[in-house]
């Protein structure tokens, strides 16, 4: 526990680092694409200074200066499945992000969907002595908070404090100051395969960069496709990937639940190449420009020429017709879709005050899937793209980018975590001299 | 057999950069890097390669020679020859000390002439109040002389000298010349009074020829001397209404032509006459007969 205390905050540190030098690079490590930001901190806001515009949570301190989209490869169900593989595809990424910005970068923030991620809520209280609440209550608080069993080869990638309560005051973002005899907190915690997260630091550094921070790839879209209202009121994400579907869910501004089905876009794919018998490149171009949900009468005369390479003609000249197509893609989708209605189920979904669903990723652009999401999912939804920022190019606009763009506004503006608060005293080992200054402060 | 298919084109090259290309990037994009490769090394280069160059000391003669040649080929174009020297208005006398002073050995190139140090050592000669040099085209060297012109001798202790107006030596008449026609002021510190010596004489030109000249007693005050008749000795302060004042009594009462050896005017409300011995015993005899003449009528 310790180790991932001090791993996480030597992550922070180096992100510090890397915003007081004012490059850093975002990396969205996918089944099918990999995608790189170059971000540039100008320091303070350029903004703020016009009434009109509030700092907008960090979003008008960076640029991005230098974007790159990739072909991934050796990535599966969005992990590192062949490590060379996905160092060169990282590579590329960072090669031609590096040049159109025309600088070096040394470190990145990644993010990824795979690997399993499991939700845990967790509460903890502590009796106050009718003080103010002091950042060392706090400290106490969060390590009062009871470690589930995570499972052997698992590790904690968030863990944020979601919410305090002060005697009978629920719902408090920041207590300190405040005086009560009962402090609890509840705090949702992520994990994740071990080993994904290792052959992530691994290939990272393979490229001569330093980890500046991991996220999950939900709730980086979260972070972005989500307005600030939806946040607020409760909703969920449904990041519609290649190889995984993450699901975020918010309230009250932070993340309370978070999920991958890993099943995805490669899915329809592959059913779509096994069932017209064509190869893989051929079905995703077929999905891509004629995939649908919804049939009607016009896509049965619709019809499709299928080319194939293998020699045979009457093999390689066919005609599908449309609704043959939308019959293979259906049944995958509402698969994804009722495996996404089981988590959320599980989440306790229907609990939140207000159940708006925004469905993003590089799925979410299938024609008709808004239609066939309501029935399954629930009727508030709406596909969502992700928030514009500043320099990002406009072929990086659509809804498959809206995890890289919120891995940005992360960057910029991170959601205070675990690690980033006090050590509770008595967990604070050796440093004498330091708790001796600590409490000649506190108690003078 | 000839493949009925188009040949299938070659498999793209692999999109991924080498991990020495990449890490070469990443090299080439360090800022220092960078501008050490595109500036410090060309420079570095440069400047390697020509002190390499410049130090044989044969190169550095030949370039030094190759410049000089090139200038005095330049120089010695007939367009800069100077070869005429023109003082439009100066005396001859003045002229020959001009060129001494000059000492230029015609054809000279404009190259060679400094014009100001030419104009500083011209302006040294006394009789020169303000010398202009200037290069007209044709190759004149023209000067603009402005003499001093003399206004008096001044007797000084070691010769005799001619001043202008404000006191500026002009020249020096040589010893057995005759000396121009000009008022004579003698006495110690002459040359810083010369304005009020002349305002003087000017206020004395009635005496006409009688007047001998000035005599600076103190370098203080003025002492008229006359050839023939007394001294009068002026006050330091508005000598020239003092002296105005003794010439309304000559003009009145000729008294210059009495027997007085001096008027001593230093002290205006006390006008002093000395007589001379003569004049002195006469005047008391006249007084003693007069003193009998009184005693024998009383």
């Amino acid at each position: 526990m310790s180790d991932l205390y001090q791993a996480q905050r030597a992550m922070r540190m180096m992100r510090q680092a890397a915003m007081q030098r004012g490059i850093v690079a975002v990396l969205d490590i996918g089944t099918h694409k990999i995608a790189c930001l170059v971000l540039r901190f100008d320091g303070p806001d350029q903004l703020s200074d016009s009434e009109t515009v509030g700092s907008m949570a960090g979003q008008t301190r960076f640029r991005v200066i230098g974007a790159a989209p990739t072909c991934s490869r050796g990535v599966r169900f969005g992990e590192i499945d062949r490590m060379v593989e996905a160092e060169r595809a990282i590579r590329t990424a960072l090669q031609s992000a590096q040049k159109m910005a025309k600088t070096r970068v040394d470190h990145v923030i990644a993010c990824f969907s795979g690997a399993g991620p499991r939700s845990y809520g967790l509460v903890g209280e502590i009796a106050l002595d009718g003080e103010a609440v002091s950042e060392q209550d706090i400290a106490r608080v969060l390590a009062a908070c009871e470690m589930p069993d995570i499972g052997d080869g698992r590790e904690v990638l968030h863990a944020q404090p979601v919410n305090f309560a002060l005697d009978h005051r629920s719902g408090l973002n920041d207590p300190r100051g405040q005086t009560g005899t009962r402090l609890a907190t509840d705090m949702h915690l992520l994990t994740v395969g071990q080993a994904s997260v290792q052959n992530l630091a691994h290939a990272v550094r393979r490229c001569d960069l330093e980890l500046a921070g991991v996220a999950s790839s939900a709730y980086a879209a979260g972070l972005s496709a989500l307005v600030e209202d939806e946040r607020e009121l409760g909703a969920a994400c449904i990041d519609f990937g290649a190889g995984t579907t993450g699901i975020s869910v918010f309230l009250k501004k932070h993340m309370i639940y978070a999920d991958a089905v890993p099943l995805g876009g490669e899915h329809i794919t592959s059913d779509l190449s096994k069932g017209l018998s064509v190869s893989q490149l051929f079905a995703e171009r077929i999905k891509t420009l004629y995939g649908g949900l919804v049939a009607t009468g016009r896509d049965d005369r619709d019809m499709i020429e299928i080319t194939s390479e293998t020699g045979d003609w009457e093999h390689d000249r066919r005609r599908v017709s449309r609704s043959e197509v939308i019959g293979i893609i259906r049944p995958r989708m509402e698969e994804i879709l009722e495996e996404v209605r089981a988590s959320l189920d599980a989440a306790g979904f229907d609990q939140l005050p207000s159940r708006q669903i925004v469905l993003t990723g590089g799925g979410s652009a299938m024609p008709g899937l808004d239609a066939l999401a309501a029935r399954i999912l629930g009727p508030q939804i709406r596909v969502g793209r992700p928030l514009r920022v500043r320099g990002l190019p406009q072929a990086m606009t659509g809804p498959d980018f809206a995890s890289v763009v919120g891995l940005c506004l992360w960057a910029a503006h991170p959601q205070d975590e675990w690690w980033d608060f006090e050590m509770p005293l008595e967990r604070q080992s050796g440093r004498l001299f330091k708790r001796a200054a600590r409490w000649v402060r506190e108690n003078w | 057999m000839q493949p009925l298919r188009r040949p299938q084109p070659a498999a793209r090259p692999d999109p991924a950069p080498s991990r020495l290309s990449y890490k070469l990037h990443r090299l080439w994009l360090t800022p220092l890097i960078r501008s050490l490769i595109r500036v410090g090394i060309p420079a570095f280069a440069l400047a390697f390669s020509l002190g390499y160059y410049l130090s044989n000391p044969r190169t550095t003669e030949t370039i030094v020679l190759t410049f000089l040649d090139l200038r005095q080929q330049i120089a010695e174009r007939e367009e800069f020859q100077v070869r005429v020297m023109v003082m439009p208005g100066v005396s001859d006398e003045l002229s020959q000390d001009v060129q001494e002073v000059v000492g230029l050995d015609f054809p000279v190139s404009s190259f060679d002439l400094d014009l100001d140090q030419l104009a500083d050592r011209v302006e040294e000669l006394d009789a020169v109040a303000s010398a202009r040099v200037a290069i007209r085209p044709g190759g004149v060297l023209e000067m603009q002389i402005e003499e001093r012109t003399p206004a008096v001798l001044w007797q000084g202790r070691e010769a005799l000298e001619i001043l202008d107006a404000e006191g500026h030596r002009v020249g020096e008449v040589p010893a057995g010349a005759t000396p121009p026609d000009l008022p004579l002021l003698v006495g110690d510190g002459v040359d810083a009074a010369v304005p009020e010596a002349l305002a003087l004489l000017e206020a004395a030109a009635p005496l006409g020829a009688r007047l001998g000249g000035l005599v600076r007693i103190g370098e203080r005050r003025w002492d008229l001397v006359l050839r023939e008749g007394p001294r009068l000795k002026l006050p330091e302060a508005n000598p020239v209404g003092e002296l105005q004042r003794v010439l309304a009594a000559q003009g009145a009462e000729d008294l210059l032509d009495r027997d007085i050896v001096a008027v001593d005017m230093r002290n205006p409300r006390r006008p002093v006459l000395r007589l001379s011995p003569e004049a002195k015993s006469r005047l008391l005899e006249m007084r003693l007969a007069a003193q009998e003449q009184r005693g024998a009528d009383g």
